[in-house]
């Protein structure tokens, strides 16, 4: 049924027709709406058989789902930004130990200085913690992506992230439907856990590996992630024949037919580059966009299949490697290794600075002849900061 | 003890206990029929004491609880002797995530039987000082304010053993550590510094604290026993002497327990919500020096020469423990 509701509201809705049985969650913005909302679900009985935990931090949250999920419940939390980075040791231990935890991150700025608005700093900065990353275009996606990161995480046994931009999705009301917990469960089956903690078979989990055993561990997590690349698929596939609707899956093209210029990006700012690339095609320009939904597992071969034909990509990124540049642009550069296009990088909306339809139109123009540099920082005050530079300098 | 076989392997991670070796590669710590929750053969050093106090809480956990434990273990030397992959010394359902999220853990699992409708399967969490009063204080507070249903274990050596004997928050004073060395003005760990749990426990106004030591088994036993009877957040801090940090004898391990105690430095006492309702009564009091005397961390108070001023310090905070305590007595 479409109803006109918030982002985070949507997703906690969502959560609840899964059937969660134990949430856990500390509060930091943009992600609380989520774990409000759930509460209430929790509280007035809409979502039974459910132990919902008020935990006193984010380390706390990510340990209550470890303990949780490893005693067969279907876990879940959210966090945000700092409250990312709070949890990181459990949130490696947690893949380490193959719990399939679904975990919402409301994108936010890393600190400091420190910065409540969106850009993807925080889950970027968790690029290699053996956690499933899925991007949401808007709240329709981040709806469909949660029911399709539980049956994701529970058939691969590894826990998903699910990243949906602060405020620009969390807090926007928009038109989404959202699956009734009848249609949820015909298509997410009850949690099934591959190993956990049961006194009438007892196991010891979390047993130190040492030198001669640790490389085969983490081998076989590394091809668990690559192996995740069709599930992803199939799970959006089978989502899509139930549902009706095409949400996740790998990565989407728009009107990359015949274009020599391809922009690639995550998250919310794909709605906003549709237009731009309409607009361009209209004015007779080459140019296309791909979605990337999965950014890991990172989808080498289906990038390849999709910017084939082209001539340069321009990653769009919201975030960056401090010292060297885009982070997505590494494994995108990777991709087309041997294929004769050139990779440029456009880092953009840090800390919530709005990316204009006018910004971009006229960056991707100079783009579309490579008259631009490698790396460039949309919008930025070159005044200010060659100002600064040279002040700074003069100090050392 | 059930006679469940027990199987090894890690969720997921595919580290599969001996899952990997051939049959006649595997070790005895692999026979399924091996008894007690912690069995023989494990990794700890010789005269262990938190090696001794694991084993009676957890085998009387189970005893309790009819076997249906789940145990959750802060990394630390417990959890280090016990599972070297490919091998676990647990005969009970065990997980080990982290050094300073036990508490948290054990929440998670508490909740997830909870959700499942499974009121008979019960939760016991443990670690030692460091992650119990100094990294993963924040959880094991949150555990307590929500009164979760856990019972946590402290097995409190008084040092961060694991790493090579660094001082904790529960390091005494005057004691050597690694970090607290036996030189300069005021050799060893610093007074008026460290934190004594038991009472934090009791500030959070949870069902159950106690104290015990492992030079009385059966009082721990018992008071294990007994928090086994109640829901809600439990608490146990158990003294175990660590021969190789605290430079004692293998063979003096439940003697230098049992000097502590009975010099009035650790009092062995039961708190029923926030109030202390019994404490184990000092059979035969001796000095402090007695205890001090029989490990090489506190060498420094008797040689060169003895320092009095300490050795005093240290027989005023005994004689606190034992008034405020009522350790003397019937």
């Amino acid at each position: 049924m479409l109803r006109q509701v918030e982002g985070s509201k949507a997703v906690a809705d969502a959560i609840a027709a899964c059937k969660p049985q134990v949430i856990c969650a500390y509060p930091i913005s943009p992600q609380t709406h989520i774990v409000e909302g759930l509460s209430q679900l929790v509280k007035d009985g809409t979502l039974p058989n459910c132990e919902f935990i008020n935990v006193e931090s984010e380390f706390a949250a990510m340990s209550v789902a470890i303990g949780a999920s490893a005693t067969g419940a279907r876990a879940y939390t959210a966090t945000a930004s700092q409250g990312l980075l709070y949890m990181v040791e459990a949130v490696y231990n947690a893949s380490g130990l193959g719990l399939p935890i679904v975990m919402t991150v409301a994108n936010r700025a890393i600190g400091g200085p420190i910065n409540i608005w969106n850009d993807h700093s925080d889950s970027m900065s968790q690029r290699d913690s053996g956690w499933l990353q899925l991007y949401a275009e808007n709240n329709q996606e981040a709806v469909d992506l949660h029911i399709q990161a539980f049956r994701i995480a529970e058939e691969m046994s590894l826990p998903v992230m699910v990243c949906m931009d602060g405020f620009i999705l969390t807090h926007a009301y928009e038109q989404v439907d959202i699956p009734t917990t009848e249609e949820v469960s015909a298509f997410l089956p009850p949690f099934a856990p591959r190993q956990e903690l049961n006194p009438m078979e007892p196991v010891s989990i979390g047993a130190m590996v040492g030198p001669e055993s640790f490389m085969e561990v983490k081998y076989l997590a590394h091809q668990r992630m690559i192996d995740s690349l069709h599930t992803v698929q199939k799970v959006a596939d089978d989502f899509e024949e139930q549902f009706g609707r095409k949400t996740g899956g790998l990565l989407r093209t728009y009107r990359t037919e015949g274009a020599e210029t391809i922009v690639l990006a995550l998250g919310s700012i794909i709605g906003t580059l549709k237009d731009v690339v309409d607009e361009l095609q209209l004015d007779g320009h080459s140019i296309g966009l791909v979605g990337l939904t999965s950014f890991r597992p990172f989808p080498y071969d289906a990038l390849d299949a999709a910017v084939k034909d082209a001539k340069r990509i321009i990653v769009l990124e919201k975030a960056f490697s401090t010292g060297t540049g885009g982070i997505v642009t590494q494994d995108v550069k990777e991709a087309i290794s041997g294929m004769d296009i050139n990779c440029f990088t456009v880092i953009a909306g840090l800390g919530g600075r709005p990316i204009t339809i006018e910004s971009l139109r006229n960056y991707l123009i100079n783009a579309m002849v490579e008259n631009i540099d490698c790396l460039t920082f949309l919008d930025l005050d070159t005044h200010l900061v060659e100002q600064e530079i040279m002040k700074e300098r003069a100090l050392r | 003890m059930s006679a469940t076989q027990i199987k090894f392997y890690q969720v997921g991670s595919f580290a599969v206990g001996n899952r990997l070796l051939r049959d006649d590669e595997r070790s005895v710590q692999s026979d399924p029929d091996r008894t007690n929750a912690l069995t023989s053969g494990h990794r700890a050093c010789q005269g262990c004491g938190e090696a001794l106090g694991a084993r009676y809480a957890l085998d009387a956990a189970m005893r309790a609880t009819g076997d249906q434990l789940i145990a959750v273990n802060a990394t630390g030397c417990l959890e280090v002797f016990s599972t070297p992959y490919p091998e676990s010394s647990w005969r009970v359902a065990w997980l080990h995530s982290l050094f300073g999220n036990a508490p948290a853990v054990a929440t998670g699992v508490a909740a997830a039987l909870r959700a499942k409708g499974d009121h008979t399967t019960r939760v016991v969490a443990q670690g030692g000082d460091g992650a119990t009063v100094d990294i993963g204080l924040g959880p094991l507070s949150g555990m307590f304010e929500r009164n979760d249903d856990v019972l946590y274990i402290c097995y409190d050596n008084e040092a961060y053993m694991n790493t090579g004997v660094q001082r904790s928050g529960a390091t005494p004073p005057a004691a050597r550590t690694a970090t607290t060395q036996a030189v300069g003005a005021h050799p060893g760990n610093v007074f008026g510094q460290g934190k004594y749990l038991p009472k934090i426990a009791m500030a959070h106004d949870i069902p159950y604290v106690a104290t015990a030591t492992i030079a009385d088994l059966r009082d721990l036993e018992a008071k294990v026993e007994r928090a086994m009877t109640m829901r809600g957040a439990r608490y146990l801090h158990v003294l175990v002497p660590c021969p190789l940090g605290w430079g004692s004898a293998s063979c003096d391990t439940i003697k230098i327990a049992r000097l502590a105690t009975q010099s009035g430095l650790f009092p062995v006492f039961e708190a029923i919500n926030g109030e202390v309702v019994a404490s184990s009564k000092i059979r035969k009091l001796v000095p402090v020096e007695e205890y001090l005397k029989l490990q090489t961390r506190y060498s420094h108070l008797f040689s060169p020469q003895r320092n009095d001023e300490v050795i005093d310090h240290l027989q005023r905070m005994a004689n606190k423990n034992i008034e405020r305590y009522e350790l003397m007595g019937e």
